[in-house]
């Protein structure tokens, strides 16, 4: 028998050892495919990862992207070159995603990246990104609080999903005792912080809100969701308002199943479910429990019904789902293309300035517009879960939601605007007319 | 005659005639109702079930019923709402009269949550005397659920007649839940209804009590008093709540750790690649179910059954080609074997990834691991507890086979002494395979369990590793009785930290409770004693 502690530390050691050897293996295959590429096209790096925890999600969006190059490439190219995929594969390693991002602009010498997914990936990517100048897309619905020159964010922010979810169930369930549940990132934590703050400026009690993180991957919920049938027991009207992120929802939602929390008595609320996400779970206990997002696959749109029918002939799978971060990124595609066009140059710094005020229409029958502070317009839509793992629209804003950079609930950036075109700053404070600067 | 006959006749006729028109003559504001379905608006949908529940019309029972099912259809063109049955014919529900077919421009009314409550409550006081004791006391208990004053008559109605206990206890907990919230009741009533709610003293009565608003003096402080009783109560509910959950979170540990307590714990091998064998058993609980599904539907509630001694084939067959193929050269090479193990389980999550794609997959529950039951005034639901028996069950066969089988007494003789048990004329080797085979296959059983309550991805091993490693060594290495009492120690300590301390530090302070342990006690709960530690 061999003496455990050596075990652990020779544990944590070769982790790490095997860890750096596969990430110089990924390198060096990349660098190989970089190498056959053509002069005469235009390259777009993909930055998503396609394997490790995230590639469940992340996987779809790559191949979004390759689909989105494909059918503009059909159509010509962009300024008569073809467009050229560069895919790299960050392995969900956050410091790996800085790495990849530096040999996509520096070695593959990219015009545009579409990427990231978590937020810790791409604040990881934000210094690459500043310090090589290039162009970022990312897709994901995030807590906000950030305006980067170099980033372009065409997922939801805080008041673009959070916000309207909240407003919904308050007039429309009644609901007067919330949870906030979430797991323990950067994302829940922020977004529940300005959801806390939204509470109570309309007049819910501290006692009426309760707030509860748990580990990425959390799988045994029995005593959470206890605790929550437990809080919807005090008189009032309860809603659970989830940011529980990832693998980690289909054990939630499991548990609440079989402990026979229905819809009608405590609504669930979710920011991070989508189609792809219900794909693993039988949906018929969970009738009626709510997703808020800008994009579902069920509404019935020309452009929905095309997009999903050309996407599912690409993929060569009749069921493939499409999900709201992949709209994001037919909404940013599209804007780039739009926006090269319009300069007639790939130059980050000519496309950065096209951008903002280009128009793209979206796939549920409105046009999204790039806002000053690199956030776009985007509906707000509350979808209630059927029994075939689709959303069935509930309620929608009656137009498009500029989104907010920063947010207006929390003391520390309700004066902070981000304005790329006139003030050429990311966190201008509008009290007293200073731009902050990268130092905060 | 024949004149007075057919006078007659004509009365009766023209009688008819009246009833057969009077209906809906008089049923205005019903068939209005009915129409209002048509408008996809979820507020008049709303109108239109209270004036349908409350019409007293024999088309009000199927028409909600139909709504709650969605089979009620309803043409946003011609206004026209029909009630499709189970058998594919179809009724007009405004008249009731069959029709041969809906249009297809029709669709299924849409129900929101507030709707479905509406809804609910509207079936349960027009199925309070059902003939069906399960469809009563589901109407009981939706009555409860929504307290209504409208439906105190129809309660008090079926209160009369109903003979069957439980139904009358839930029709009694109704009543006393409609009374406290009806405002013209008397005080009497009111304080015989807390005093009935204190009874039941579950959470919703909690619920009631707590959230009944303006009362007169003498209810309030009744029901101040109820709720106390019923809180203190709840109290030491929650306290056998913990343990239960606790035991629970132990048995899916024991059962992730139990594969790896052979491995690791009587083997000696550092199978870092241990979690990929549980995932490989729910990825071929998934394959079973799927094969199920398309072929045998109605062997889908045997599908677990199935699936268990194929996952432990499975998965045994793939550790003996491991074993054979790669561990066999690294015995007595600790580092490189967790290097080697480490990189074949990325290999192995990356093929399952490759072969069933990086989404996860659907693995259903058979209906008897589907639900959950009242024990007092805890909620055990059947998967958690169908988990608990079977990781025992698992372990108690794993138990005999070491010790009353040949192959048992086997591998004990040579993890115990290798050398000795050569020069007896064991095959070492074979044995090294068969081992480390049983342990990989006991982990591809735990992957079944594991696929009912976790996600079945390629990542599904990982989340399941570290914890089964923290059990075997916390338990004492190469001791079964101590991967037990550790798997149960650590999921009961966890269970009752957790709503303490959260879910989060909860885990970090098992963690640091472990490290702490190890300090104090390097080979565990239940160490080795003995020449068997030396070698």
């Amino acid at each position: 028998m061999l003496n455990k502690s050596t075990h652990d530390i020779a544990a944590s050691f070769s982790r790490r050892g095997v860890l750096a050897a596969t990430a110089g293996l990924m390198l060096g295959l990349a660098s190989l495919t970089g190498a056959k590429a053509a002069d005469d096209t235009i390259k777009v790096g993909v930055l998503h990862s396609l394997s490790g925890t995230m590639a469940i999600s992340e996987t779809t969006l790559k191949d979004t992207i390759l689909f989105l190059i494909d059918e503009q490439n059909k159509k010509g190219g962009v300024l008569g070159k073809k467009l050229e995929a560069v895919v790299v594969d960050p392995a969900s390693n956050w410091p790996l995603f800085a790495e990849k991002a530096r040999e996509l602009i520096t070695k593959d010498k990219v015009a545009v990246v579409f990427g990231c997914w978590t937020s810790v990936s791409r604040k990881s990517v934000l210094p690459v990104f500043k310090e090589l100048n290039n162009i970022l897309f990312y897709p994901v619905q995030y807590e906000g609080e950030e305006s980067e020159r170099n980033v372009f964010y065409t997922g939801a922010a805080p008041n673009q999903q959070a916000i309207p979810a909240v407003d919904y169930l308050m007039k429309e369930e009644k609901v007067k005792r919330w949870v906030l549940a979430g797991t323990d990132y950067v994302y829940p934590r922020t977004t529940n912080k300005i959801l806390e703050a939204y509470l109570k400026s309309k007049g819910v009690a501290q006692e009426d809100i309760m707030i509860n993180y748990t580990p990425f991957g959390h799988s045994d919920w029995q005593t959470i969701v206890a605790d929550i049938k437990k809080f919807g027991s005090a008189g009032k009207k309860t809603a659970v308002v989830s940011t529980i992120n990832g693998d980690a929802n289909v054990p939630f939602y499991k548990e609440l199943g079989n402990q026979g929390i229905k819809a009608k008595d405590i609504p669930v609320v979710a920011f991070s479910v989508g189609e792809e996400e219900l794909a693993g779970i039988d949906t018929k206990p969970l009738l009626g429990h709510l997703a808020a997002w800008n994009y579902f696959e069920s509404i019935k749109t020309p452009a929905n019904e095309k997009f999903i029918k050309d996407w599912q002939a690409y993929t060569k799978n009749p069921k493939r789902v499409t999900n709201d971060p992949m709209e994001a990124h037919v909404i940013g595609f599209n804007m780039w293309v739009k926006a090269v066009e319009k300069v007639k140059s790939t130059d980050p710094d000519k496309v950065i300035d096209a951008l903002p005020g280009i128009e793209a229409p979206n796939l549920t029958g409105g046009v999204s517009k790039m806002l000053p502070n690199h956030h776009i317009t985007k509906p707000v839509f509350i979808g209630e879960i059927k029994g075939n793992g689709q959303f069935d629209v509930v309620w929608k804003t009656p137009g498009l939601v500029a989104g907010d950079a920063w947010s207006k609930e929390l003391d520390g950036s309700k004066d902070l605007i981000g304005d790329w075109v006139g003030k050429k700053c990311g966190n201008f404070n509008t009290k007293t007319n200073k731009c902050l600067g990268s130092g905060s | 005659m024949p004149a007075h006959l057919s006078a007659r006749l004509c009365t009766f006729v023209l009688s008819l005639f009246l009833i057969a028109f009077a209906l809906p003559a008089f049923a205005g504001p019903f068939e209005d109702a009915v129409a209002k379905f048509a408008n996809d608006d979820y507020s008049e949908t709303e109108e239109a079930i209270g004036v349908v529940a409350s019409s007293g019309n024999k088309l009000a029972f199927p028409i909600i019923s139909a709504l709650q099912d969605g089979r009620l259809m309803a043409d946003p063109e011609s206004k026209k709402v029909y009630v499709t049955g189970a058998d594919g014919k179809s009724i007009d529900a405004a008249t009731g009269e069959p029709v041969a077919s809906v249009p297809d421009s029709a669709s299924a009314v849409r129900l929101n949550n507030r709707l479905r409550r509406s809804v609910d409550a509207a079936v349960g006081s027009l199925t309070l005397q059902s003939p069906d004791l399960g469809v009563r006391l589901q109407a009981a208990q939706s009555v409860f659920k929504s307290h209504e004053e409208t439906a105190l008559e129809a309660v008090d109605g079926a209160l009369a007649k109903e003979t069957n206990r439980s139904v009358k206890a839930a029709l009694v907990d109704a009543r006393a839940a409609i009374l406290l919230f009806k405002s013209d009741a008397t005080e009497v009533e009111k304080l015989e209804a807390v005093a009935t709610l204190k009874a039941r003293g579950d959470q919703e009565a909690l619920a009631l009590l707590t959230g009944m608003g303006d009362q007169p003096a003498s209810v309030t402080k009744a029901a101040a008093s109820a709720i106390g009783s019923i809180q203190s109560s709840l109290a030491v509910w929650s306290m056998v709540q913990n343990a239960w959950y606790g035991l629970s979170l132990g048995s899916v540990l024991l059962l992730a750790a139990i594969g790896l307590a052979i491995t690791f714990g009587v083997m000696g091998v550092i199978n870092m690649a241990h979690g990929e064998m549980v995932m490989i058993g729910a990825y071929t609980t998934f394959v079973v179910q799927e094969v199920i599904r398309t072929s045998y539907p109605g062997l889908f509630d045997y599908s677990l059954l199935i699936a268990v001694p194929l996952a432990f084939l499975v998965a045994g067959a793939i550790g003996v080609l491991i074993e054979r193929s790669i561990i066999r050269f690294l015995y007595g090479r600790p580092l490189e074997t967790l290097l080697a193990t480490w990189g074949l389980s990325l290999v192995l999550q990356q093929a399952v990834r490759t072969m069933f794609g990086p989404t996860n997959r659907e693995v259903g529950n058979p209906s008897w691991m589907s639900g959950a039951f009242e024990l007092g005034q805890i909620t055990i639901t059947y998967n958690r507890l169908w988990i608990l028996v079977f990781t025992l069950a698992v372990f108690a066969i794993l138990l005999a086979m070491l010790r009353y089988t040949a192959l048992g007494l086997e591998m004990r003789a040579v993890t115990q002494n290798r050398r000795m048990a050569a020069s007896m004329g064991i095959a070492t080797s074979r044995v090294d395979a068969l081992t480390f085979g049983l342990g990989s296959g006991i982990a591809g059983i735990a992957g079944v369990a594991l696929s009912q309550i976790d996600n079945v991805s390629p990542n599904l091993g990982q989340s399941y590793i570290i914890d089964s490693f923290m059990v075997v060594v916390f338990g004492g290495v190469g001791n079964l009785w101590g991967t037990l009492v550790g798997a149960f120690t650590l999921g009961i300590a966890n269970k009752f930290l957790e709503p303490v301390a959260g879910a989060v530090l909860g885990k970090i302070a098992i963690l640091v409770l472990i490290i702490l342990f190890i300090q104090k006690r390097p080979r565990g709960l239940f160490a080795l004693k003995g020449r068997a530690v030396e070698a």
